[in-house]
């Protein structure tokens, strides 16, 4: 794997070798002594030019714990709040030899810029740009929904049969996109639930069905049912009316909870606002994956930059190859 | 200087039958077959089309304020090297062209470069903010003589200020060029809205936001009974407005761009925004949609909206990249590409719609004239034959923002004649207007 960019063209074997490398990642994890030595000497830089303390923690457990070198290159405070360009950025860390940069950008497009612009050799990770992807945010929710299905039993197993409900801000969601594209390719069924106005206008060309309401999508049973980080702000710009009309219609209550079939699985990507989409009855229940997220995120970002760094340099003819 | 005299030999003009040129003194003497002229330059023009020398309606040379993307003398040796011999100013430089001291400077500076003849646009309205109109009389009663008055870059988007503005201009035969956007509809937009966007999460500008502000528009044009020019049309549904429109007998034209021509919003998908323009690119049926309303004359004439830009403003991420392209010097090409090439347009039409018509509009004299004894000589001769990469060696500016590099287009501008002055010789834009090697 030469960059991770997005789910949008991961192929389904690339994707089950992520989450099969992430099982034994996971596996390490269980041990007294979780550190490995695998990636020793190199170097993996999280250059976060949005906050975001969960995924930057997470993505440096995870280097940390393959024993690479982590630099946390935050834009507060740096010269990229000075105005700094992305490239004289991206050519700063090249020049400090940076073997794989881990970027959060606030904007669309901005990894595949940093991969595709010749400004560094580094394997680039998608860790969130804009409104457009958050692959590994994916790649963690697909093994979680793998892990809580079928147990020891997960390896080589994709998503076939399996169905998920993922509700909330569609449009302004990297967290949404990704999961659709990676959901479709592992064989789930996908089905998006919003208002009107948090769908993007176009949706035509998506695997997925989509629905405004939430007790028909709850009806339906799915096997998880995803609850998106609602932004306040939204409200502001007419997305909709209140957070409590939000909240009624869209938000994961107690009653819609006991409707909800026994089995299914509630997930949320985290940061929560309880009592708004998701409801402290669902969030602390035995069928919330959240904390399972957290934890699965730190393996599968282990997996990711081990097969960023620790992999072969014919790598990309073995992806062509499948 | 005394201007060379010219033999043009067997050229087709306007795209027909081949004929001969005598250009002498800056304008055409004499046309014909077999024709000869002791002293005169002949230029072996076998197999070149001869067009009026282009005009555009809608450029970008920045300066004064941007002479770092490109200065008045830069662009027009762009202009020039593809075959134009006017070029039409927006105002949206630092100080705006808002005054008449600001347009007689800009006219002036055309003039010393002395390439094309550059014609300037007065803004609408004082610092182009949609708030007061500028002094648009003064502007017309000034030595720059200026006709067209557009705030481009941003839409006229109060209806009020857009009525009085279109009734003022009546005064003095001018028109409003608008920029069809409405703002509210296109906050923070980076792309066309539609599949492309909804994948790449790039904000999307909806058909509607231009559609809605042409809509209102020609309605207010009609009601008023004044001449009202479009910018830039970019969809399908605007298309059939100004066909709905000109039914009516509303007194609208239309221009569309080379890139609206042939390029999709399908090209966002690398976030490589040398394709970042305002309005954006948009579907495969908008672009059949622009080139049906061109062939039938919904659309009135190709206008570039060259729009230059540093290297920096465009290797960046999407959303922090500049809107704009450069496009002096690839739109023949393209139109050849896009309309003649698809069996839409004749040469006769091309000359039409990027010489005649523009002119016209703009109310420019001495320029989209009959290629015939006694007008001007300014004329372009291109050759439709070769194709060839389009490259950095192909632009004449001081910004390289094309998206057509590394991409084929046919054609080839051999020579350029401003006002019978040589400006591109044997398909080589010359250092100087009429000096040659």
């Amino acid at each position: 794997m030469r960059h991770l960019l997005d789910t949008k063209t991961l192929t389904r074997a690339l994707a089950l070798d992520v989450l099969d490398v992430a099982e034994d990642m996971a596996h390490t994890q269980q041990r007294e002594i979780k550190k490995l030595p695998t990636l020793r000497g190199k170097t993996v830089v999280n250059l976060f030019f949005e906050d975001s303390t969960r995924t930057r923690i997470s993505f440096e457990a995870a280097a940390k714990r393959l024993s690479a070198d982590v630099i946390n290159f935050s834009a507060k405070g740096s010269s990229v709040s000075k105005g700094e360009s992305l490239q004289d950025t991206a050519q700063t860390l090249q020049a400090m030899g940076a073997d794989a940069v881990v970027i959060r950008h606030g904007a669309s497009g901005a990894p595949r810029t940093l991969a595709t612009s010749g400004w560094i050799t580094a394997g680039v990770v998608n860790a969130g740009d804009g409104t457009h992807e958050h692959p590994t945010q994916a790649l963690l929710d697909a093994f979680t929904i793998r892990k809580r299905r079928y147990g020891a039993d997960s390896r080589g197993r994709d998503l076939s049969g399996l169905s998920v409900t993922i509700v909330g801000d569609i449009l302004h969601s990297r967290v949404a996109r990704s999961n659709v594209w990676l959901l479709d390719t592992l064989g789930a069924d996908v089905t998006l639930v919003a208002p009107p106005t948090l769908v993007p206008h176009d949706v035509s060309a998506w695997p997925v069905r989509v629905l405004f309401d939430l007790d028909e999508a709850i009806a339906g049973e799915p096997d998880a049912l995803m609850m998106l980080r609602i932004q306040l702000e939204r409200m502001n710009a007419a997305y909709f009316p209140t957070e409590r009309e939000y909240s009624r219609r869209w938000g994961l209550d107690a009653r819609r909870l006991a409707a909800l079939g026994a089995d299914s699985m509630v997930m949320h990507p985290g940061p929560m606002n309880r009592g708004l989409e998701i409801s402290a009855e669902a969030a602390d229940s035995p069928r919330s994956t959240v904390l399972d997220q957290v934890t699965n995120g730190v393996s599968v970002r282990m997996a990711v930059l081990y097969l960023l760094l620790a992999g072969e340099r014919n790598d990309d003819e073995k992806e062509e190859a499948r | 200087m005394t201007a060379e005299t010219f033999l043009i030999r067997g050229a087709k003009l306007d795209g027909g039958g081949a004929a001969d040129l005598i250009v002498q003194d800056g304008a055409i003497s004499e046309t014909g077959r077999s024709l000869s002229r002791t002293g005169a330059t002949v230029i072996d023009a076998d197999g070149l089309i001869a067009l009026p020398g282009l005009v555009d309606l809608h450029t970008h040379l920045r300066e004064p304020g941007y002479e770092a993307s490109e200065t008045v003398l830069s662009g027009s040796r762009a202009a020039a090297s593809g075959g134009y011999t006017a070029v039409f100013a927006m105002p949206n430089t630092s100080p705006v062209a808002d005054t008449a001291g600001v347009v007689e400077q800009e006219l002036a500076l055309g003039e010393a470069a002395g390439f094309v003849t550059v014609q300037p646009i007065g803004a609408v309205t004082v610092g182009q903010k949609g708030e007061r109109l500028a002094e648009l009389g003064a502007m017309a009663d000034s030595r720059a003589r200026v006709r067209v008055f557009s705030d481009d870059g941003f839409c006229v988007w109060d209806p009020l200020i857009m009525r009085r503005a279109l009734e003022y201009v009546k005064a003095f035969d001018g028109v409003i060029a608008q920029h069809a956007q409405d703002p509210r509809l296109t906050e923070g937009a980076q792309m066309n809205e539609g599949a492309v966007s909804a994948e790449l999460g790039l904000a999307g500008w909806p058909a509607v936001a231009e559609e809605s502000i042409i809509a209102r528009d020609v309605l207010l044009a009609e009601h008023v009974g004044s001449r009202l020019h479009v910018c830039h049309l970019s969809t399908a549904g605007s298309v059939e407005i100004i066909r709905w429109a000109k039914r009516r007998g509303v007194n609208v034209t239309a221009e569309v761009t080379p890139h609206h021509l042939l390029l999709t919003d399908e090209l966002a998908r690398g976030y490589d925004a040398h394709f970042k323009v305002n309005p954006p690119l948009r579907r495969e049926e908008d672009v059949r949609a622009v080139r049906a309303g061109l062939a039938d004359g919904t659309i009135d004439i190709v206008a570039t909206d060259h729009a230059p830009h540093p290297a920096e403003a465009k290797a960046c991420e999407w959303p922090a990249a500049a809107n704009g392209m450069v496009g002096l010097e690839s739109a023949l090409r393209v139109v050849q590409l896009a309309m003649v090439d698809t069996g839409m347009l004749t040469w006769a039409d091309v000359s039409r719609v990027m010489s005649r018509t523009p002119a016209r509009i703009g109310r420019l004299a001495g320029h989209g004239t009959p290629l015939t004894a006694g007008e001007p000589a300014s004329l372009t001769l291109y050759d439709p034959a070769p194709t060839r990469t389009f490259s950095t060696a192909d632009l004449h500016g001081r910004s390289a923002n094309s998206p057509y590099l590394g991409r084929e287009l046919p054609g080839e501008v051999r020579w350029t004649l401003h006002a019978g002055v040589v400006t591109v010789a044997d398909g080589a834009l010359l250092d100087a207007p009429g000096v040659r090697a």
